[in-house]
């Protein structure tokens, strides 16, 4: 478990962080599209009320040594332009109020500056931007500095500025999605030679060992190089345990394969009964070792192919038949009849062909082995929910054994130490059936002599 | 008959030449694939018996060119490989059977026998005594208008009396000669197959009589 999380995916992660750099570029869009929106609209009510200040100004006049003025109507109504914000002015000439409101600040400027001069303050409850202008009026002989004060509220300007903040949400939540959803396409192209590569390894047979040639991007081949590496080394270490095991059979089986041929020889042209009894003694050992050294051998290669099935179609109709004629001659010797009750029609399953094999000549095998003389051994094969194979012989059963203990190794039936056996058939057949999924069934005949069991096979 | 054993351990390749002789069949022995080769171009053999490692090269690629040659001659090989697969694969390679080393020498026998009957037979299985014509291959027993099918063991037994038609045979050489090894049989047994014997050949010319302490022969009626 603590492995599985651990493990986190790489198209998960790319398409993470793609997502956080979305979200932070989306971000920042935002706030700079609101940045510059807002100052540009609060330039605008800058500019106006400027100009309003300026034309009022340039509306002042001097009569008979006093400061007047005929406030421009446009003066105002340029305000109204941008929105139906409340607009304050206040005209003082000589700290006295000429018109206006009087209680209207004037902000804190340079008196002799005649740039007008901006702020933001608070008038009447309200926010207020504030332009306050200085002009000097002649009056006669002498100049008066004369303040225009022009503010209007910031209720316009709010609105225009939730208007472009949602406005550039709007886009920038838009940005983000199309963002990620492109940084999906992005990871899921990313991994797709991952995936290829995956998929050509996981496709394999269990003997396929052949080195890995999918079109890889660069960044994949050292993994691929490696990966190849090692299959050639497993292969070689594969061949060479092979090769031994032939090997080592070969040089074990052809030594008792001469003792035993001499020995038939020598036991032929013996006269007296008890050399004879020796030498069939003999005999038996040599069959008695080479059947344990096979039983062995073919016990470690299904516990082997087990772990990974080389799966092919199988009819088990043909499989049965096959093994049947394979066997015919050695039941012939002792006259056994071979009564096959296959099914018509082909009884096709998938699995493993050289495993389905072992288990049923093992099967077989038994049978014919406890087998006496002129007997019958049944072989059936039905059809329902799953295949069952059925062996059943004539033979001495299993002497009150328990059935369901014979497929442990090297146990054998209670009433069998006079024939040469491994222990090991039932439970080579019983590991070939259980990697199919399915299941062995051993019984007694139900005529109450010899020995019945059941290869059960799922239908695939 | 006569058999080609293609082997290269010279011990098992004399061992089993000796035992075909017991049973009164020739075999000639090759030890490589050279001399194999020869052996098949100028001979025609009834069977092959083919070891797989040989010192000159595989056996089955002697099976191969024997095959690709249209070679009718029947072979059966004789493996010390376990290996399944391998085996499948001979039998793919167009061998006839196979049979894995250490193996009883009846069971050789009667693979041997079941490839030649599948194999059609050549006439000369026949075997006659008085009006019976005894054929091995087909396993068959036939006088006047009559034919009876012997099972295997009858066969066997038919086969050693009719190699030697009016000579005793020993009950233990009879025994060695249908049971096996792995077998524990009373001497008795053999009675139960020459009662058999004795009824298939009943209206014939020829009788199996028994010869009081010694054994069985088959004579004239």
């Amino acid at each position: 478990m603590e492995l599985g999380q651990k493990r986190r995916s790489i198209r998960w992660r790319l398409v993470i962080q793609l997502s956080i750099i979305a979200a932070v570029m989306s971000l920042a869009f935002f706030l700079a599209v609101r940045a510059v929106a807002e100052q540009a609209a609060a330039d605008t009510q800058d500019d106006i009320l400027a100009a309003s200040a300026t034309s009022i100004a340039d509306a002042l006049y001097s009569e008979r040594g006093e400061v007047r003025l005929e406030l421009p109507y446009s003066a105002l109504s340029m305000l109204g332009t941008i929105s139906e914000d409340q607009v304050f002015y206040r005209i003082v000439a000589n700290d006295v109020t000429l018109t206006g409101y009087d209680d209207l600040a004037i902000p804190a400027a340079q008196d002799h500056s005649r740039t007008p001069v901006f702020s933001t303050t608070t008038y009447r409850g309200a926010e207020v931007r504030t332009v306050a202008m200085s002009r000097a009026v002649s009056t006669g002989n002498l100049a008066q500095d004369v303040t225009v004060v022009v503010a209007q509220t910031r209720l316009g300007l709010a609105a225009t500025s939730s208007r472009i903040t949602s406005s550039a949400t709007a886009v920038a939540v838009g940005f983000f999605l199309v963002a990620t959803l492109l940084s999906l396409f992005a990871a899921q192209s990313a991994v797709t030679p991952l995936n290829r590569l995956t998929k050509s390894v996981t496709r394999r047979g269990p003997n396929d060992l052949r080195p890995v040639v999918s079109e890889i991007p660069s960044e994949l081949v050292p993994l691929v190089d490696a990966l190849n590496g090692f299959l050639a080394r497993l292969r070689a270490s594969l061949t060479r345990s092979e090769e031994f095991i032939v090997e080592a059979a070969h040089r074990i089986r052809t030594p008792l394969a001469t003792v035993r041929t001499q020995a038939e020889v020598v036991y032929r042209q013996m006269e007296k009964p008890k050399n004879k009894r020796s030498v069939r003694e003999m005999i038996r050992a040599v069959d008695e070792s080479s059947r344990s050294a096979g039983q062995l051998l073919e016990h470690a290669m299904v516990s082997l192919r087990t772990d990974q099935l080389d799966t092919q179609e199988i009819d088990l109709v043909d499989l049965m038949g096959d093994i049947c004629e394979r066997v015919r001659p050695t039941c012939d010797l002792k006259d056994i009849h071979l009564n096959l009750d296959l099914c018509a029609q082909p009884a096709k399953i998938l699995g493993d062909p050289i495993l389905l094999q072992s288990a049923v000549h093992n099967i077989l095998d038994n049978a014919i082995k406890y087998s006496p003389a002129d007997s019958t051994i049944t072989l059936s094969l039905e059809k329902g929910d799953s295949y069952r194979m059925t062996f059943s012989d004539q033979g001495r059963g299993f002497g009150g054994a328990d059935p369901a203990n014979l497929v442990h190794r090297f146990t054998r039936g209670a009433n069998v130490s006079d024939i040469i056996g491994s222990g090991l058939g039932l439970t080579i057949a019983d590991e070939v059936v259980r990697a199919h999924n399915g299941y062995l069934e051993i019984k007694q005949n139900k005529e109450g002599i010899g020995a019945c069991v059941s290869l059960v096979l799922p239908v695939s | 008959m006569r058999f080609l054993l293609v082997e290269d351990n010279r011990q098992l390749a004399k061992a089993l030449c000796e035992r075909f002789a017991l049973d009164g069949h020739v075999v000639d022995r090759a030890h490589d694939l050279t001399s194999a080769q020869t052996s098949i171009r100028t001979v025609a053999y009834d069977l092959i018996l083919l070891d797989i490692m040989l010192p000159d090269g595989d056996g089955r690629d002697f099976l191969k060119t024997h095959r690709n040659r249209q070679g009718k001659t029947p072979i059966i090989v004789l493996t010390a490989r376990s290996e399944i697969s391998d085996r499948i694969s001979v039998l793919d390679l167009g061998a006839d059977d196979y049979i894995i080393k250490p193996f009883d020498f009846a069971e050789l026998e009667a693979r041997c026998r079941a490839v030649l009957r599948r194999q059609g037979g050549s006439g000369n299985n026949e075997k006659k005594f008085a009006d019976i014509i005894f054929d091995s291959n087909k396993g068959t027993l036939c006088f006047g208008e009559h034919v009876e099918d012997l099972r295997n063991r009858e066969l066997r037994l038919l086969e050693v009396f009719f190699s030697s038609p009016n000579q005793i045979f020993a009950k233990t050489y009879l025994m060695d000669r249908l049971f096996s090894f792995a077998e524990d049989v009373s001497e008795n047994a053999i009675e139960v197959y020459v009662g058999r014997v004795r009824k298939k050949l009943a209206g014939s010319g020829a009788k199996i009589e028994t010869v009081r302490g010694i054994g069985y022969r088959m004579v004239q009626n």
